[in-house]
C-alpha cells in the first residue's frame, strides 16, 4: 500500500522533511452519542466525521466540499478544538496537539483561527465593534495599552475595507457582508496563520459574496494565511482552493488539486457533484455530463458495510466487492487521490 | 392573452422607518405553459411580487397600491371576492416555498395534509383522497409512498418534504405553479433532482412556471425567459439566453461577474460595490446608479423605463445606456 503512504503517513515521517506542512491531520474521528430514553442512554453514534487524514501546507488553501451532514464543519472544528474528537492525532507545526501545555494550547488557540457562516450569531450583540476587537487583543495580551489597541482596531478594519468610524457602531447597524468583514477583522486580530472558513460566504446574497471572496484571497497573499475552506458550492470552492478536499458521509473520498477535480473527477460522487451543480452558461447545458443521483444521503448512525456511497453510486460497474469493504482513499494518478475501487467512470457514460 | 398579466403592481409597507416600496412598478406576463424566472438578491422585491400575485400580503402594514392590477386567466384578482380568491389560489394558482420543513404541519402526517388539499378543493371522500394522494407521492418521485402517506415531517428528509410540498401544490392541477426559492434550503445533488421533477410536471402537465431564485444558474436549467429585480424594479427581461450571455444592464452584468466559473481561478471577481440601498429611501433617478461605474449625471436626473435593448424582440433593459437617442454617456454604442 505505498501510494497510500502519503495520507496516512507514520509519526516518523516528521521533522525537517515536512517543514512546510502546517498541519497534519491523521485518522480524525469524532463521533457523537444518541441519547434515548428516560434515563438518556447512549443507544447509538453518529460518525460525523470516520477517519479524516490530511495535510496542509503552509499558505495553501484547501476546500472541503461535500453536501450538508457530510462532516466538513465538524472537521474544521475538530481541529481548532472547538469539539473534542474522539481519536486520532493533529501535528501543528510539526507538534502533537495532545502534548501541548496549557500555555501552548492558548498560543495555538491564537495562530489558528475561524470565521463562521453566520456573521451576525457569531457577533455579540452588546458589544461595538471596536470593543469587540480590542477584547480579543486584551485577551490574548496584544497591545499595552488602550492607546496601542485602538490602533490596531483601526487598522483592523481597514484591512477588511471597513473605517474606522465604523468601531463605534454595534453588529445590527451592519449589512450581512459588513458583519462578514467584522467576523474576518476579529479572527485578524490575533495575527494568525491559520484560518478555518466555515461556509463563510453561503449566507451573503451574490454581489456581497464576491466582495468577501476577494477580500479573502487579498488577505491572504499579503499576510501569508493558510485556510481550510468549508463550503458546500463548488465553484466557489475551486476559486478559492490550491487542493480540494470532497466529502460523503464522514470521510474524504476524493482529493487533489482544484483543477484537476474539476477536469479530471475520479470518484462517481464528484462526479455526479459537478453535474448537478447547476451552471449559467447555456451553452453547456444540453452537452454536459449528467449524471443523477437517485435518493438521499444515507443516516451516518448506520452508515452501509462497504462503500459508503454504494447505494446511491451510478457507476455502471459497481458490484460486490463495492460492498465488501471500505474503500481506501488511495492515490490513483500522482497527487490525485480517490477512494473508490472501480476506473472512473468512462466519459459520457451514465 | 398571457395567463398571467401583472400590471405596474405596487406594493408598499408601512414600517417604523418610513414607506417601503417593495415593489414598485412591476409588469410581467407568464404564457400558458410557460417557465419564467425572476431573479435578484434579497431585498429586490421578487418574493413580495409572487405573495402578491397571490393575495397573501398582509394588511396592514402592506397595502397594494391603487392602479395595480394582477390578471389571471382574464380574471382581476385585485377585485374578486375573498372567497372566489381563495378558490382560484390553490386550485388554478399553487404556491412551494423555501423551506419545506416550515410549510408542513408537524404534528399531522404529511398524508393527512395532502388529504385535506384534496378534500377540501377536490371534494373527494376519504378513501379516494388516500389513493389520489398515494398517486401523487408517487408521481413525485417518493419511493413506497403508501408508507410514506402515514410519516410524520420529521421523519422526511427536506429533499422528500420538498417533493411532498410539490405533490400538495399539483393536487388541484393548478394552471400556474409559483416557486419560491423551492431548492434553495437543499443540497446540491437534491436540488438537482427537485428542478428536473418541477420541470418533467410542467411539461406533463402544461402548466406555467413562475420561479423565483438568486441562483443564475437555476435560471439557466429552468427558464425559458427571465426578468432581473433591483430595488423592487425588474431592470432587465429577456430569454435566458441572451440575459445570462449578453446582458445589457449594468446590475445583471454585475451579478454575472461576481459568480466565479469554473477554471476562472486566476480572474480576479469583480463584484459590484457597495450595498443595496433600503427599500424605504431609494435613490433618485437610477435605483443602481450609486453601485454603477457607467453612471452619469443623466442617471441622476431621470429614471431610465425599461427600454427596448434592439428592435423586434422582447428584450428590455432599465438603463439610459440602451436609449437610441442618448449621447450624453459617451459611451452609446460601445460595448461594455
Amino acid at each position: 500500500m505505498t501510494s497510500a503512504v502519503d495520507v496516512t503517513s507514520n509519526v516518523e515521517g516528521h521533522g525537517a522533511f515536512d517543514a512546510d506542512v502546517l498541519l497534519d491531520v491523521q485518522d480524525l474521528r469524532k463521533y457523537f452519542p444518541v441519547h434515548r430514553g428516560v434515563l438518556g442512554r447512549s443507544v447509538a453514534q453518529v460518525r460525523a466525521v470516520d477517519g479524516v487524514s490530511f495535510r496542509l501546507q503552509r499558505g495553501e488553501t484547501l476546500g472541503l466540499v461535500g453536501e450538508s451532514g457530510c462532516g466538513k464543519s465538524t472537521t474544521g472544528r475538530a481541529i481548532l478544538r472547538l469539539i473534542e474528537p474522539t481519536s486520532g492525532r493533529l501535528f501543528y507545526d510539526g507538534q502533537d496537539l495532545e502534548e501541548f501545555d496549557r500555555a501552548q494550547f492558548r498560543e495555538f488557540r491564537r495562530r489558528a483561527q475561524i470565521v463562521f457562516q453566520d456573521p451576525f450569531g457569531s457577533l455579540n450583540p452588546r458589544m461595538t465593534v471596536g470593543g469587540m476587537l480590542a477584547e480579543v487583543l486584551k485577551v490574548h495580551g496584544l497591545g499595552e495599552t488602550g492607546v496601542d489597541r485602538s490602533a490596531r482596531v483601526r487598522e483592523l478594519l481597514d484591512m477588511v475595507g471597513l473605517h474606522a468610524e465604523h468601531a463605534g457602531r454595534y453588529p445590527h447597524e451592519f449589512s450581512g457582508g459588513q458583519r462578514q468583514r467584522i467576523g474576518i477583522a476579529r479572527a485578524l486580530a490575533v495575527e494568525p496563520e491559520f484560518i478555518v472558513c466555515d461556509e463563510p460566504v453561503s449566507a451573503l446574497d451574490v454581489s456581497v459574496q464576491a466582495q468577501v471572496i476577494n477580500l479573502l484571497r487579498d488577505l491572504q497573499r499579503d499576510l501569508g494565511l493558510t485556510y481550510l475552506f468549508i463550503a458546500h458550492d463548488l465553484a466557489v470552492v475551486e476559486y478559492m482552493s490550491d487542493r480540494v478536499a470532497v466529502m460523503y458521509l464522514g470521510k474524504i473520498v476524493e482529493m487533489t488539486a482544484a483543477e484537476e477535480l474539476y477536469k479530471n473527477p475520479r470518484h462517481p460522487y464528484t462526479r455526479a457533484l459537478l453535474s448537478a451543480a447547476p451552471r449559467r452558461d447555456p451553452q453547456a447545458g444540453p452537452t454536459r455530463e449528467r449524471i443523477r443521483l437517485s435518493g438521499d444521503v444515507p443516516s451516518p448512525i448506520r452508515p452501509p458495510s462497504g462503500c459508503p456511497f454504494y447505494a446511491r453510486c451510478p457507476h455502471p460497474g459497481k458490484d460486490e466487492e463495492c460492498q465488501s469493504a471500505v474503500p481506501l482513499l488511495e492515490e490513483k494518478a500522482p497527487g490525485h487521490l480517490a477512494a473508490c475501487i472501480k476506473n472512473p467512470i468512462p466519459a459520457g457514460r451514465a | 392573452m398571457p395567463l398571467l398579466e401583472v400590471t405596474d403592481l405596487r406594493t408598499y409597507f408601512t414600517t417604523d422607518a418610513g414607506v417601503a416600496r417593495a415593489v414598485d412598478g412591476v409588469s410581467l406576463q407568464v404564457g400558458t405553459g410557460e417557465t419564467l424566472g425572476i431573479v435578484g438578491e434579497s431585498g429586490c422585491g421578487k418574493t413580495v411580487t409572487a405573495l402578491s400575485v397571490l393575495g397573501l400580503i398582509p394588511s396592514p402594514p402592506g397595502e397594494i397600491v391603487v392602479g395595480s392590477s394582477i390578471r389571471f386567466n382574464d380574471e382581476e384578482l385585485l377585485e374578486v371576492k375573498p372567497a372566489r380568491l381563495r378558490e382560484i389560489r390553490g386550485n388554478a394558482i399553487s404556491m412551494i416555498f423555501q423551506e419545506p420543513m416550515t410549510s408542513l404541519n408537524p404534528v399531522l402526517t404529511v398524508g393527512h395534509q395532502i388529504e385535506e388539499v384534496l378534500r377540501l378543493h377536490r371534494g373527494l371522500n376519504k378513501r379516494d383522497a388516500r389513493a389520489t394522494g398515494v398517486a401523487l407521492l408517487a408521481e413525485v418521485g417518493i419511493p413506497d409512498p403508501d408508507q410514506r402517506f402515514d410519516a410524520y415531517p420529521h421523519q422526511m428528509s427536506g429533499g422528500m418534504l420538498q417533493r411532498v410540498m410539490i405533490a400538495i401544490a399539483l393536487s388541484c392541477e393548478p394552471r400556474l405553479l409559483i416557486a419560491d426559492e423551492p431548492t434553495t434550503a437543499l443540497d446540491v445533488t437534491i436540488q438537482a433532482q427537485i428542478l428536473d421533477l418541477l420541470v418533467s410536471l410542467q411539461r406533463k402537465h402544461g402548466m406555467a412556471l413562475l420561479l423565483i431564485t438568486h441562483d443564475l444558474g437555476v435560471i439557466a436549467e429552468v427558464c425559458d425567459r427571465v426578468v432581473v429585480m433591483y430595488g423592487g424594479q425588474i431592470v432587465e427581461t429577456g430569454t435566458t439566453e441572451e440575459i445570462l450571455t449578453r446582458p445589457e444592464h449594468p446590475y445583471t452584468q454585475g451579478l454575472l461577474a461576481s459568480l466565479p466559473g469554473i477554471g476562472d481561478r486566476d480572474v480576479r471577481l469583480n463584484p459590484i460595490p457597495g450595498t443595496v440601498p433600503s427599500a424605504v429611501d431609494w435613490p433618485d433617478g437610477c435605483r443602481f446608479r450609486d453601485r454603477c461605474s457607467f453612471a452619469w449625471e443623466r442617471c441622476a436626473e431621470s429614471a431610465p423605463d425599461l427600454l427596448p435593448v434592439d428592435a423586434g424582440s422582447s428584450r428590455s433593459a432599465r438603463c439610459w445606456l440602451v436609449d437610441p437617442d442618448d449621447s450624453s454617456s459617451g459611451l452609446a454604442g460601445e460595448p461594455t
